[in-house]
């Protein structure tokens, strides 16, 4: 397969070159509506928008098969659109209502979906990264052939129990993705403030594990590292690390004084390198779509956006007898 | 359609700001993204995106404002071809905001205990039949028993923690299962608790029922965050969807003669979490009953043994499937005079207070909790009605402790029923020192359960 990796012009359909389009698009325009829900004070506590970082998870959840796992931190919403989670859900989680996918309780961080195999929605940084491991440590054990994606930061890559869970995952042949969401921060501290070298994926090296950087705004390239990541895992060999570099264009949470860098370093990521204008374009020059299709899309995203917050804000609050539910089973 | 743009709120805690600065004016043309203004909050400026498109038609508030509230209009956004003043014809946007429906008053505190309670009703029947045999059984014995047990029944069932396998377990507790049950299932790991912790955890969520032993809980201080975070919170934070059905275990509390690090009591501090259930026995068919009910419950189970007491013998029914409930205490003695609570180690000093004090005419009652949570607090009201004093009993430290909880929870439910203050016999209020004489005196011992039990009664 390695006429593949040098592909400039990779072997996509129409179809779903369409479809990563819908599905990021569904992730900005969703985000954006959260914002402005928490501006309006209808969203509260700590709220990380995706924006900027759709290709990853729609370029990973298109080399994904039915029944493998997923697992993120608390940067979470587009995780679970991918996957196919209820803008409705998730939305009405993030305004603290009944109709949410936690029933209220859990909020923008802490969201799961047994159905979609969406394991969360973590608000410890790291913690997501064993927790992730040990979903595959699952699978192996039932020996099913199933693959969990784990999503980690390049902040939570300075994580002790990152290396535990790689050691562990190496000597165990676990069938884990090791995806960092490489977006240049942590937080307000550039990554080469935190971190001795500047490639996270070489990190797994002394564990024996595979890597790979990869350019996360550009959603086929993702697909296809994606492919040969889970071709890997899939076949017993163990563990996977793909470092995504990618960049968020909104602040790290909505409080967030963006003080740590430029206007402009931003609007260039913005206009040279957004993930989905890349694929628009794609879509026009290649001749797959008229910008009246395109139209179209946005149109009926708008609509499954703006739905979604009409359910939210009218989705009850809980009822408070919901307060003592859900501790044990 | 004209919309207003409202003053947003930029912060978890922002209720008013000020409008620094306006970066377009009026009759811009605006997409999704474009910064709109600069907006100072109670913790620094920010900027102030655009979330639709369109053309910047009046602009309200003017740069400059203090004291502008959350919500309010600042500037109208017009579509192309609409008049720059436009009005908006919706109803103000304002009252969309955050109103959220008026929470009904949280429901009324238990009331506090009338002046003479009913006695609680509490379930006092045997662990086993009468005319069990009876087989004398290490507590070491009995854990590997219980293991073993539900092993057999459930092929999700396994078991990780260092030396757990080929060294036989560093304390010996697993002696033999890697031959029964194999290296599939009988896991070896690296020296790495927050890892291990975190993968038996993310194990329970994907289906099987891990058994996580910690070589002390000394160690599992480095894997309290899966313990806590992920194990004891997710079923809640998932609205029911998914939980960790697990058990930590391992032994707690002083050895002897390990020093400050090695030597601590965790039962206060588990004890706290809802999520969360703790198990701390002391006799070996406890160790079994509540073991093997802690492998089946759909919980994360806190176990908490006890290295002086492995080697100890106990009786312990012969039957094919024996399980001791969470949240039902043991009346190991009944008594009259005073009523001495404990649990874990704990009941050997209770145990033997009791025996002494039988020789100098007092009669002590002695209960063994079991379980810390649930825990079986009617039992203890229920005997405190009978004798009026109470003693609690643990290796534990003075504050916060188990005894603390307890007492509180007496005088709150039975006040009228005490005759004297409860006395929490608790370990000293230091590190665990290594020297000899300092130990057996940081140790709580037989002879202050006595003292104790002799204040209450006036003696
Ligand atoms: C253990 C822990 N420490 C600190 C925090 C506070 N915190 C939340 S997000 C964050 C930055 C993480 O950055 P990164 O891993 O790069 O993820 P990103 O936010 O960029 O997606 C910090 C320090 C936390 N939630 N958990
Ligand atoms: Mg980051």
């Amino acid at each position: 397969m390695a006429a593949r990796k040098s592909t400039k012009k990779p072997n996509v359909s129409a179809e779903e070159l369409t479809q990563y389009y819908r599905d990021m698009l569904l992730i900005r325009r969703f985000e954006e509506k959260a914002g402005q829900l928490y501006g309006m004070g209808l969203i509260g506590g700590f709220c990380h928008l995706y924006i900027g970082q759709e290709a990853v998870v729609v370029g990973l959840e298109a080399a994904a098969e039915e029944g493998d796992k997923r697992i993120t931190s608390y940067r979470d919403h587009g995780h679970m659109l991918a996957c196919g989670m209820e803008a409705n859900g998730v939305m009405a989680e993030l305004t603290g209502r009944e109709g949410g996918l936690s029933k209220g309780k859990g909020g923008s961080m802490h969201m799961f979906s047994k159905e979609k195999h969406f394991y969360g929605g973590h608000g410890i940084v790291g913690a997501q990264v064993p927790l992730g491991a040990g979903l595959a440590f699952a699978d192996k054990y039932k020996d099913n052939g199933r693959v969990t994606f784990t999503y980690f930061g390049d902040g939570a890559a300075n994580q002790g129990q990152v290396y535990e869970t790689f050691n562990m995952a190496a000597i165990w042949d676990l069938p884990v993705v090791f995806v960092i969401e490489n977006n240049q921060y942590a937080m307000g501290t550039a990554q080469s403030r935190s971190t001795s070298t500047p490639d996270i994926y070489t990190r797994g090296e002394a564990f024996g594990i595979p890597g790979e950087a990869v350019d996360g705004m550009n959603v086929l390239a993702v697909k296809d590292a994606g492919e040969r990541a889970v071709a890997h895992c899939r076949s017993g060999k163990g563990p996977y690390i793909l470092e995504v570099k990618t960049y968020r264009y909104r602040g790290h949470s909505m409080s967030d004084p963006a003080k740590y860098r430029t206007r402009e370093e931003v609007q260039k990521m913005r206009s040279e390198r957004d993930p989905i204008e890349q694929v628009r374009d794609m879509l026009l020059t290649g001749k797959h779509a008229s910008e009246e299709d395109l139209k179209a899309i946005d149109k009926e995203i708008k609509e499954i956006v703006n739905k979604s917050a009409d359910f939210a804000k009218e989705s009850p609050e809980p009822a408070l007898e919901e307060l003592w539910t859900d501790i044990y089973a | 359609m004209a919309t207003e743009i409202l003053m947003p709120a930029l912060s978890p805690t922002m209720e008013e700001g000020t409008l620094a600065k306006w970066l377009v004016k009026e009759g811009d043309t605006v997409s999704s993204g474009d910064i709109l203004a600069e907006i100072e909050t109670d913790k620094a400026t920010m900027e102030f995106e655009a979330v639709d498109e369109g053309i910047i038609g009046k602009i309200l508030i003017a740069e400059g404002r203090e004291g502008v509230a959350v919500n309010t209009a600042i500037a109208v956004l017009v579509e192309e071809g609409e008049s720059l003043d436009a009005a908006p014809t919706a109803a103000p946007a304002a009252g969309e905001a955050a109103t959220p429906v008026e929470a009904p008053a949280a429901p009324a505190p238990v009331a506090a205990a009338a002046a003479a309670p009913a006695a609680p009703e509490v379930d006092s029947s045997p662990d086993w039949p009468a005319g069990t045999e009876l087989v004398k059984t290490t507590v070491r014995e009995a854990l590997r028993d219980a293991m073993a047990e539900e092993m057999r029944g459930d092929e999700d069932v396994f078991l990780m923690g260092e030396e757990v396998a080929e060294y036989q377990g560093a304390y010996k507790i697993s002696q033999g299962l890697l031959d029964e049950f194999g290296s599939k299932r009988i896991i070896d790991t690296p020296i790495t608790e927050h890892g291990f912790a975190g993968i038996a955890t993310g194990a329970a969520f994907g289906g099987l029922k891990p058994i996580v032993e910690f070589m002390t809980f000394n160690f599992a201080m480095q894997a309290i965050d899966h313990i806590i975070n992920s194990a004891a919170k997710t079923l809640y934070m998932s609205g029911g969807q998914m939980g960790a059905p697990m058990v930590f275990r391992g032994p707690n509390g002083a050895a002897a003669r390990v020093g400050a690090q090695h030597s601590q009591d965790y039962a206060a501090w588990y004890m706290q979490i809802p999520g969360l259930k703790v198990a701390m026995p002391y006799s070996a068919s406890d160790a079994k009953g509540l073991l093997k009910s802690a492998i089946r419950d759909p919980n994360p189970v806190i176990f908490l043994e006890n290295e002086i007491l492995y080697g100890q013998s106990f009786d312990v029914p012969k039957m094919d499937d024996f399980t001791v409930p969470f949240g039902k205490a043991k009346i190991w003695r009944e008594g009259s005079d005073a009523t001495i609570v404990s649990f874990g180690i704990g009941m050997k000093y209770a145990l033997e207070a009791a025996d002494k004090l039988a020789e100098e005419g007092i009669s002590a009652e002695v209960i063994d909790l079991r379980t810390l949570r649930p825990m079986d607090l009617p039992t203890v009201i229920k005997s405190v009605m009978k004798t009026n004093r109470l003693v609690t009993v643990e290796e534990g430290w003075p504050q916060g402790s188990v005894g603390g909880y307890i007492a509180s929870e007496v005088m709150q439910q039975a006040f009228d029923y005490l005759d004297a203050p409860v006395i929490t016999c608790t370990g000293k209020d230091v590190p665990m020192p290594y020297a000899a004489n300092l130990e057996r005196h940081a140790l709580i011992t037989t002879d202050e359960v006595v003292a104790a039990v002799k204040q209450v009664t006036y003696r």
